[in-house]
């Protein structure tokens, strides 16, 4: 049996093997209209070990353990980087509407006319955001947008005599994913110092003439960065990338804080990547769904994949598969179409000066956050009688209650006690708390967070155990984290 | 556990032991207290060449994953089979048995690196 016990008011779910019954099954299938042929051993085996178990009790099952989820709807979830926002019903709405939701990707293209009107229109709106020449939906989330736009960059490079470009530099406080992306297009990465969280400008040139200028492939930045600051030197930066001949690629993780205020292909971005799930909200989380569409600059638009949606001059729409200098496919059919009904509904909805609200107000969330926990949570890069103020999040290192006897861990645990999910922590730098609010969550709600804050802060001088022993009212204590990393146990073993 | 003598160290807190043209590397404890419980290592293969400042490898706790980089320029000759099986060798025993791997190195110099003191004054346990 499960090992915690359980320390709620609710007994511990079992897991759903723990369950099985033999002999029980939870459907009965419909009479056999073919004649019955057994199934080849090659392709049976022995059977799949699944748990035998009736209706209900499979109903019962996951209905206890969706109880138990923590999500954006019920509760306060500044996870930074993720922009976990509210995700308005009329999305859901759009994509379950049938003529959607009931396509197949291979009706043709005369009885689709809607769902293509669909894409072409939410590629145009992506266009005109970046302030780029040309999208491309294809891209499944935020790191196959960043993989799909550095083949088309090294496409380019390869086409105009300069396969060498293959260096590809991201700063030091970059998402895993910038680096594990150019690994995967076979460029090598080097890192370019931070100073306060902003690219180190002679590093950057330093590192341009150690690899040499012809080498250099790209340079990726995140702006504002992961640090929660947007970058102002970004121009200068876009000079010397393009001084030496490389492109500048925008990973637009953070783009929630520039919408209708900033559009990346004015500061110098030749190719970038949206998170739609994220900023243009769709539920996410848990590996899933997202949708990276990428967006590049004339010269590159010609290596972009297929299919491309087009409009005809009759004002008709088909999929252009004949791009000859194209990178090819690089998912099954139209991208994630889910996420981007989505992605055009809220887009929609807002407008255009809906979507600028959603940029100031994200900004002025994080702003207000970090002016009240400024004297309590210690903020390296926060400093706005300097004129130094956040972005759309920020980065807290909380030394001060550190040196008091706890650790971020405690810190977090706690948060979990009051019905928030901690943000990211350990990164961008070390020991940090990295919060990200949203523009959805209304002034009631920060200073709900805030006050919790606060009050973690207080029991650390008054009663550091109830921090320390954190969390003391979930139904689960501290995971085995070191035993479970060591020695996963990850099949079912009765 | 005090840090070795004979052993020269780098901001990034990797220690490395040079005899001849080999040297060893590993992390310090410093940077093993930091990184709190060791959950996996992963070095790059032997024979693989490496650049001053590149990846040696990958070390990751329940807390963060750090790259392990080179102050050397070398080959990886070797690398220790035992901290892949048991990555708390790191966080027990950093400059000994916690060894990561072995460099054949161009150019033996601990130039830019500081000794035992230096870092002992900047970084204490």
């Amino acid at each position: 049996m499960t090992n915690h016990p359980s320390r709620g008011d609710r007994p511990v779910e079992p897991l759903v093997f723990e369950k099985h019954v033999a002999g029980a099954y939870g459907v009965d299938f419909p009479p056999l209209d073919v004649p019955e042929t057994p199934v080849p051993h090659r392709v049976a085996g022995s059977g799949v070990p699944l748990p035998s178990i009736g209706q209900h009790d499979v109903m019962a099952h996951y209905t206890h353990l969706s109880d138990r989820n923590f999500s954006v709807d019920g509760n306060f979830y500044p996870l930074g980087s993720c922009t976990m926002k509210h995700n308005p019903r009329i999305n859901e709405w759009a994509a379950s509407l049938p003529g959607f939701s009931c396509l197949h990707p291979l009706q043709d293209e005369d009885c689709i006319q809607g769902a293509l009107r669909l894409l072409y229109e939410t590629r145009t709106m992506l266009e005109e955001i970046s302030g780029l020449h040309e999208v491309s939906l294809q891209p499944a989330a935020g790191a196959h947008g960043e993989f799909t736009a550095l083949k088309v960059i090294r496409a380019f490079f390869t086409d105009h005599g300069q396969p060498q470009r293959t260096v590809v530099l991201a700063p030091d406080t970059a998402h895993g994913t910038n680096p594990a992306s150019c690994t995967m297009c076979g460029a090598s990465v080097k890192q370019v110092r931070t100073i306060d969280g902003h690219t180190d400008l002679e590093h950057l040139q330093e590192v341009i003439a150690e690899v040499g200028p012809e080498n250099v492939a790209a340079f990726m930045i995140t702006n504002p960065s992961t640090a929660g600051l947007f970058d102002p030197s970004i121009k200068e930066m876009a000079e010397i990338v393009h001084g030496a001949g490389a492109k500048v690629y925008l990973d637009g993780a953070n783009m929630n804080a520039l919408l209708g205020r900033v559009k990346p292909g004015d500061f110098g971005a030749d190719a970038m990547h949206y998170n739609t799930h994220k900023t243009f909200s769709t539920p996410h989380g848990g590996g899933g769904p997202g949708s990276g569409p990428i967006a590049v600059t004339e010269e590159l638009a010609p290596y972009l994949p297929v299919p491309q949606v087009m409009m005809a001059d009759d004002g008709s729409f088909y999929l252009d598969r004949d791009r000859e200098k194209s990178i090819g496919k690089v998912r099954s059919f139209f991208g994630q179409f889910g996420v981007l009904v989505r992605c055009w509904t809220y887009i929609s909805a807002c407008g255009p000066e809906g979507l600028r609200h959603v940029a100031e107000t994200a900004v002025l969330n994080a702003n207000y956050l970090a002016v009240r926990l400024q004297e309590v949570y210690d903020m390296p890069y926060f400093a706005p009688e300097k004129g130094a103020f956040c972005a759309h999040e920020f980065v807290s290192v909380p030394q001060t209650l550190l040196d008091k006897g706890v650790t971020l861990i405690d810190i977090a645990k706690r948060m979990i006690d009051y019905g928030v999910h901690p943000p990211t922590m350990h990164w961008p730098i070390h020991d940090c708390l990295m919060v990200e609010p949203t523009e959805t969550e209304s002034k009631h709600a920060l200073d709900q967070f805030v006050d919790v804050m606060l009050q973690i802060a207080n029991e650390i001088d008054q009663e550091i155990a109830c921090v320390k022993n954190a969390p003391l009212v979930s139904d689960i204590a501290r995971a085995d984290e070191v035993g479970a990393a060591r020695k996963p146990v990850l099949v079912w073993n009765d | 556990m005090t840090t070795p003598t004979d052993c020269h160290f780098s901001e990034s807190h990797e220690w490395y032991r040079i005899e001849g043209d080999i040297v060893t590397v590993g992390i310090t404890q410093f940077a093993a207290n930091e990184l709190t419980d060791i959950t996996y290592v992963e070095m790059q293969d032997d024979g693989t060449s490496i650049d001053k400042g590149e990846s040696l490898g990958e070390v990751e706790s329940v807390k963060t994953t750090s790259d392990v980089s080179s102050a050397f320029v070398g080959e990886i000759v070797e690398s220790n089979p035992a901290v892949v099986v048991d990555p708390s060798l790191l966080n027990s025993d950093p400059y000994g048995t916690g060894w990561l791997c072995k460099i054949k190195v161009v150019n033996a110099s601990a130039e830019n690196l500081m000794d035992q003191s230096t870092y002992d004054s900047k970084y204490s346990v």
